[in-house]
């Protein structure tokens, strides 16, 4: 019989951090052939779409970044909020309370100043989203709540809240379609670069990563976040209010995701809509594991994934591979990874007996 | 108002109430079975939608209902295996690897779907199953006709609630997989296969994750949608820690969750779009609720979430 015993080893050098998901990445582009032979498409025609649909041509290239902006926003968030332990799988809804937040700004808005308008837009987003995901967090903290269930959970609440919305108050005037009016001008984000869709969202959310990275960094809540997250008991006897920190940590993660539906709605649609999101929320889970929940390691993994969605609608229209392909990586990506992480921890020795 | 307390729509919600509790009994049962033995399986959602689309598939290319559900069924144990190996053999995280299953067998249904259907305009259907009337209960006045003219996989699923029941409490396996879940030290110690145990939950739990699945493809609709799970998998774990992880009291919650469901299509179809949306909202908010009840209590299987690896028994 075969059995695996798993034991510790000693930590990895720090090179290994990079090796690892890029090893996993190259892992599961390699495993994608399956589904792409059982599909019967052509193999190394498939892999040249997929990367020429999203990196060949100048508009393709920048679609690439129009789709990192909000797989950035919610890898940020749910890695910011993994690092101290608090398990929030909740983002979706999230983007959605930062999308609807924006939604009810957008519209109504028209009163103040132009200039005042965008930043009223991205802040309401932002705190829509932070509130949201107070909420699993005070529950956690104070009621004992597993915050997984309990995120996952909310995610729902927020989808419903948002259709009640829809076909109530926030219904375009004279439509039947849960669809909501559209935003007045000066809540739109501009765009930046001509004929394209490149809008100023991505660059908030290239600025989120200098943001993240220096608060873990360089900042005392970073440090005492991260604490919480090593060993929240150590925390607490260290004189860390762990509450107060999951809290805040909950904000900032819930408030990047708001910042993505924000993006969505003011950069592309315009007007909510329910599907606003094809699930960045739960594509923010994968993007912060591969990015082993580091900035830096965000950024790349949402670059990587977003070639994979982008990629994969040329790949589809000229192999006849589904565009379902995406997710089918994204998938595998994260269960690989996870596996790989864990050779950075233990040692697996394969025993015959 | 009056119509309301009609005997017709009385019993119509109660059958409602019954058909839309099915897939959530059949889950919840198989997710009770998963954490008994300590394992949090949170790849419930897209073990059902690959039971939905299997079950769908296979009737539609046979012609065979049960035929469907059988490879449901056995698609749901592939998937649970591979959540065994990930969590119970390699010993990952459990929320990471169930997600991982939930976000790749979500992409995997929809990929496998379009591969075999395309983009049609119109969606593909099948002949569905037909409901059975049950001679003389049904002849029950005003609740008969609606509890007991059901589909043939919502009498099994009330008849997989006892059995659950008795496998759990009342039998020597179920003695195992309870210490397994508790304390497998312990287990192992008195020569209980830990990881064995746990592997077989998870198989059969996925089995039956993958039949409530199939249940929403071939009897409640007769069509795949890509939404057609719609979040039933997240109740269904919620129904087990809202039933303190026993099967009858899993099965309850599993009925409430059927009874706002039922309500919700019946007020959707009278045209009330917003209640129906509040509606839906209801059996989350009140799970969550549920929930903060149950972490006062400590009946959750002492070792959920935490993976057992023999050589790091002392530590």
């Amino acid at each position: 019989m075969i059995r695996m015993r798993i034991t510790k080893r000693e930590p990895l050098p720090k090179w290994a951090r990079v090796v690892i998901p890029i090893a996993a990445i190259i892992t599961t582009l390699i495993l994608s052939a399956i589904p792409i032979l059982l599909a019967g498409g052509h193999l190394w025609k498939s892999y040249y779409y997929l990367f020429y649909g999203a990196l060949g041509t100048r508009f393709n290239l920048l679609e690439t970044f129009v789709k990192a902006s909000p797989l950035l926003l919610t890898g940020l968030a749910v890695a910011f909020a993994f690092r101290a332990k608090f398990w929030n799988i909740g983002a979706e809804g999230q983007l959605l309370a930062g999308a609807l937040a924006a939604t009810v700004l957008g519209v109504s808005l028209g009163g103040i100043p132009g200039i005042l308008v965008l930043p009223v837009v991205m802040l309401g987003g932002f705190l829509a989203g932070g509130i949201w995901a107070a909420i699993p967090a005070i529950l956690k903290t104070k009621l004992k709540v597993d915050d997984v269930v309990s995120t996952l959970l909310l995610n729902y609440v927020m989808i419903h809240i948002m259709g009640a919305l829809l076909f109530g108050p926030l219904q375009q005037p004279g439509s039947s379609w849960p669809r909501s009016s559209a935003i007045i001008e000066a809540a739109q984000y501009p765009i930046l670069l001509t004929r394209s869709r490149f809008h100023l969202g991505i660059l908030i959310a290239l600025l989120a990563v200098l943001v993240i990275w220096f608060i873990n960094k360089r900042t005392v809540f970073g440090y005492r976040s991260k604490a919480v997250g090593v060993n929240i008991r150590a925390a607490h006897f260290g004189g860390i209010n762990t509450t107060a920190v999951i809290l805040w940590t909950a904000m900032v993660s819930g408030g990047l995701a708001g910042l993505a539906g924000v993006g969505e709605l003011c950069a592309l649609q315009y007007r909510l809509i329910m599907d606003i999101s094809p699930g960045y929320g739960y594509s923010g889970i994968v993007i912060a594991m591969l990015g082993n929940l580091h900035p830096v390691g965000v950024l790349f993994s949402s670059l990587f994934f977003s070639v994979i969605i982008v990629g994969a609608h040329t790949m589809s229209r000229m192999t006849g591979v589904p565009t379902y392909i995406a997710e089918v990586i994204q998938g595998m990506a994260l269960m690989i990874m996870l596996i790989f992480l864990l050779f950075t921890e233990y040692r697996i020795k394969v025993v015959r007996k | 108002m009056g119509e309301f307390l009609e005997a017709a729509f009385i019993s119509g919600l109660l059958g409602a109430m019954m058909r839309m509790a099915t897939p959530i009994i059949f889950a919840t049962m198989g997710e009770i079975l998963a954490e008994r033995s300590g394992v949090l399986n949170l790849g419930i959602e897209g073990i059902m939608l690959m039971g939905a689309m299997t079950g769908f598939l296979v009737t539609f290319g046979t012609g065979s209902l049960w035929l469907g559900v059988l490879m449901a069924a056995i698609v749901g144990m592939i998937l649970g295996l591979l959540m065994a190996f990930l969590s119970v053999n390699l010993g990952l995280s459990q929320h990471v690897s169930g997600l991982g299953i939930t976000l790749f067998s979500t992409g995997l249904a929809m990929f496998i779907y379009r591969l075999y259907f395309g983009s049609p305009t119109v969606p593909p259907i099948v002949q569905p199953f037909k409901q059975v009337t049950l001679p003389f209960l049904s002849k029950i006045p005003v609740i008969g006709p609606g509890l007991f003219t059901q589909y043939t996989l919502t009498y099994l699923a009330w008849l997989l609630i006892p059995v659950m029941s008795i496998l759990i409490y009342k039998t020597k396996m179920g003695l195992k997989i309870r210490t397994v879940g508790e304390n497998p030290v312990v287990a192992d110690t008195v020569g209980v296969n830990v990881i064995l145990t746990r592997t077989l939950c998870l198989v059969v739990g996925g089995a039956l994750m993958g039949v409530g699945g199939a249940f929403l493809t071939l009897a409640h609709q007769n069509m795949f949608l890509i939404d057609v799970i719609g979040g039933r998998g997240w109740v269904s774990i919620a129904m087990v820690i809202f039933g303190n992880w026993d099967p009858l009291k899993g099965a309850i919650g599993a009925l409430i969750f059927g009874f706002l469901d039922g309500l919700q299509l019946r007020l959707q179809g009278l045209g009330f779009h917003i209640s129906f949306h509040i509606f839906l909202m209801i059996p989350y908010l009140l799970t969550i609720v549920a929930l903060i009840g149950v972490s006062r209590k400590a009946s959750v299987p002492a070792s959920l979430l935490k993976p057992y690896r023999r050589e790091e028994k002392g530590g």
